[in-house]
């Protein structure tokens, strides 16, 4: 079963790298972007097709370790 | 002092912080390997150095925060032991939840690599007690991800609760956004926890204390350290 863990900032922490990025789109002349924040993607494969217990299962793994929930918010999906 | 200086896969300064700990306490550090699930019997002072951890991998620190010898030092710390975090041992010492807060990319996303100078707001712990409050203390430091952070009230909290050790100022003592290298809330680049144990910091005084080499100002923290264990011997 395949599932994607998103992890993303919380709002009003600030992101260094996603201010540099969205600088750098202006500069290539990608206009209409008004603000970038950078996140994290893990596509993750797991055993059984149970997709309950693989949903308790990402969500413990990312409060144990894929997110640093202090100043980060993630999201759980089941893509089964 | 009896010290323990951890190593994880890809830390680089524990040689530095030995050779320190050796030279002002006149004893060897045991160095132990982060598989370990004990710290040396009568350990009275773990210490966590700098380098770059799991490459950095996840988070800077994340990885080596969840390893079997930092169950050891929770435990360790929970009964008082001291525990000094220095640079990316602060990051790992914030991701084991032995101090709040988290280390960010520093805000003009430049590596620091250079002296800087830091206020010692207080000299009233294990850790300080080598320096005079207030006075300013040349360091080196060097890392790309120091920008102290946490929520607003962790922040009131450790102001109000006079948690925050040392602050980045211009060599006068002055503050200013100019000398926060990194962009930290409040120029915070030390912090105790509650119980006044575990002190974590982004600088390296363990790199200041010869004099053939430059400054001397490291020295102060190390040979306090040595006094505070001694008097509680």
């Amino acid at each position: 079963m395949k599932a994607r863990v998103t992890v993303t900032l919380k709002s009003g922490i600030l992101d260094p790298q996603g201010k540099a990025i969205e600088a750098a789109l202006r500069s290539l002349g990608i206009v209409g972007v008004s603000s970038v924040r950078q996140g994290k993607v893990f596509e993750i494969d797991i055993d059984g097709s149970d997709s309950a217990k693989a949903e308790a299962l990402l969500k413990h793994a990312a409060d144990k370790l894929l997110a640093n929930t202090v100043i980060e918010n993630y999201r759980v999906d089941i893509l089964g | 002092m009896k010290a323990a200086v951890l190593v994880f896969p890809g830390i680089n300064r524990e040689r530095d912080m030995a050779r320190t700990l050796r030279l002002i306490s006149g004893r060897d550090p045991a160095i132990v390997w982060h598989t370990e699930t004990e710290l040396p019997s009568g350990t009275d002072l773990v210490v966590i150095p700098g380098g770059f951890s799991y490459g950095d991998y996840l988070r800077c620190g994340a990885i080596a925060a969840r390893s079997p010898i930092m169950d050891a030092v929770r435990i360790y710390a929970a009964k008082g032991g001291l525990v000094l975090a220095v640079c990316n041992g602060f990051q790992i010492a914030c991701e084991a939840g032995l101090l709040p807060g988290v280390l960010m990319r520093n805000a003009r996303l430049k590596f620091v690599c250079r002296d800087i100078f830091l206020k010692v707001e207080r000299s009233d712990t294990p850790f300080t007690r080598g320096y005079n409050a207030g006075q300013v203390i040349r360091v080196p430091t060097a890392h790309g991800e120091g920008n102290y952070t946490a929520d607003a009230d962790t922040i009131a909290r450790l102001e109000g609760e006079g948690c925050v050790i040392f602050r980045y100022v211009g060599p006068d003592g002055t503050r200013d956004p100019a000398f926060n290298v990194n962009g930290s809330t409040n120029a915070i680049a030390g912090i105790i926890n509650e119980r006044g144990n575990v002190l974590g910091m982004m600088p390296h005084p363990e790199n200041h204390v010869e004099a053939a080499i430059g400054p001397t100002d490291g020295r102060g923290l190390f040979a306090g350290l040595v006094e505070a264990l001694d008097r509680a011997a």
